[in-house]
């Protein structure tokens, strides 16, 4: 039986399959849930080792402004590198561990982190700084007092972008079984079964946005004099 | 390590750069999706990112469709193309879904977005005084758009398509999944196989091949930059130097 004679075979049954099956979505609750918790533990690895890492290197590019372009390059570098080729480039090395993912999704990061947070601190008004100066403060204060609160709204722009796209480039990772509901879009086109394919496709997108509007609310919160004015950051 | 070397060493093997497996092979037909992917991608995008940015309608699906863009898998798209390939095609036809179709299908969908919404925010943002000024010269809207907005769109356009462009490139990686062709078989054979140095040097070739595009695009994108006026100012507004990227998502 040739591969063609299959597929002509399955698409046969497919004309039949509704495109939804509950019952098999009812049989896999265990399965969704741990799923979802692998997918959403990804991704907060990915965006806060991110963070951890770009924070820091964005406050160094605005006090010294040398630094920006090689941060840039290397970060651009590394976001440029398809996440699919960075996990089986690493698998050698690390082996179907944790790391061979963490890796291309937190390298994958850095660029948009460091962009907006860099963004965030050089729309500061330079005189709201000077007054700072003059009233007393120390760089660090400055730093944490004025310069992180006023660009909290761009920064957390950057975390949103950041973590959407995480949500959905982890799904690569199913290829080495650590994918979260990426396993379910898998399995879906593997098997050519559309239930759990669009299950894995409707999680995927709605953690995407559950997370966006939480990260939103949170910035909201920390910042209420911010609430109007509609922020527009950058990202590459 | 050793991994690493291993793949290198399989790039260098003559053996491997001859046939219909071989490197320039692979490498031809993972161009050859990508081209004809962006292609179609931008003469669906880039008209309608500048309608949309002339007459301002349409904005708020815009970028709705561009978040939306960007929490959709690739992975998802490209399963969704292939099964309904699958579905679609006429019993006697079913080899089309094993060809280009649905990889080109899924990676053309994969590039509208980011193209659409950095057209559309290249000519938005181009300074309303300067457009006021031009209708005030006697300009005709078609004029306003190919003399003023255009030239000016033009940095965020080529950040639209050099974006678009590579994500293209390292989607079309993953048509081996659908039986597809592309550099992406290495990873995907040598997987199956269990031959480690046939998975790195897939992993170089494309990381290569995303790096290269980025670069290409970036030279592409200086050379279409529009040119200093006569009285020596950049006659694009600062802003693009910063808004390299996308807007943001709504707040």
């Amino acid at each position: 039986m040739t591969a063609l004679d299959v597929l002509t075979r399955v698409s046969a049954q497919a004309d039949t399959e509704p495109l939804i099956r509950w019952i098999w979505i009812t049989d896999h609750v265990d399965e969704i849930v741990s799923r979802g918790l692998q997918h959403v533990y990804l991704t907060v690895v990915a965006v806060v080792i991110g963070f951890l890492i770009a924070f820091p290197a964005a406050v160094l590019a605005s006090r010294h402004r040398w630094a920006v372009s090689p941060i840039t390059s290397i970060s651009g570098v590394l976001y440029t590198i398809p996440a699919f080729a960075f996990i089986f480039l690493l698998l050698p090395i690390t082996g179907l561990s944790l790391t061979t993912v963490a890796i291309p999704l937190i390298a994958y990061t850095l660029l948009i982190l460091f962009r907006n947070t860099l963004s965030g601190l050089d729309s500061v008004d330079p005189d709201v700084k000077e007054a700072a100066l003059g009233m007393g403060l120390s760089r660090r204060q400055l730093l944490w007092r004025v310069e992180v609160p006023l660009a909290t709204p761009v920064i957390v722009a950057g975390l949103r972008i950041a973590t959407v796209s995480s949500i959905a480039l982890i799904t690569i990772a199913a290829l080495i079984g650590r994918g979260g509901f990426g396993q379910f879009i898998l399995d879906g086109l593997d098997t050519f079964f559309w239930t759990p394919l669009i299950v894995g496709v409707v999680l995927s997108v709605a953690l995407a946005f559950l997370a966006d509007i939480l990260l939103l609310g949170l910035q909201r919160l920390m910042t209420p004099w911010a609430k109007a004015a509609g922020v527009r950051a950058v990202a590459t | 390590m050793n991994g690493l070397l291993e793949g290198l060493q399989w790039l260098v093997d003559p053996a491997n750069w001859s046939g219909v497996d071989g490197v320039p092979a692979r490498v031809w037909e993972h161009v050859q999706l990508s081209l004809i992917s962006l292609a179609i991608a931008t003469l669906i995008a880039v008209p309608l990112g500048l309608w949309i940015g002339h007459t301002r309608r349409g904005q708020f699906w815009t970028v709705q469709l561009a978040n939306l863009g960007r929490s959709i898998p690739s992975l998802a798209i490209l399963s969704i193309a292939f099964l309904l390939v699958v579905k679609l095609a006429p019993a006697n036809h079913q080899e089309l879904a094993f060809g280009f179709l649905p990889t080109i299908v899924a990676l053309t969908l994969l590039g509208i977005p980011v193209i659409l919404i950095n057209t559309y925010v290249g000519v938005q943002q181009v300074d309303p005084d300067s457009v006021e000024a031009a209708r005030g010269m006697g300009m005709s809207g078609g004029q306003v758009l190919w003399r003023l907005e255009v030239p000016l769109a033009m940095p965020l356009i080529m950040t639209g398509l050099r974006l678009a462009a590579v994500q293209i490139v390292a989607t079309a990686g993953l048509a081996a999944l659908i039986a597809g062709g592309g550099l992406g078989r290495y990873i995907v054979d040598g997987f199956a196989l269990r031959e480690n140095d046939r998975i790195v040097a897939g992993a170089i070739l494309i990381a290569v091949l995303s790096l290269l595009t980025d670069a290409v695009f970036s030279l592409l994108a200086k050379a279409t930059a529009p040119r200093l006026t006569s009285s020596g100012r950049a006659s694009a507004p600062a802003r693009i130097d910063v808004a390299r990227g996308e807007v943001t998502p709504p707040t």
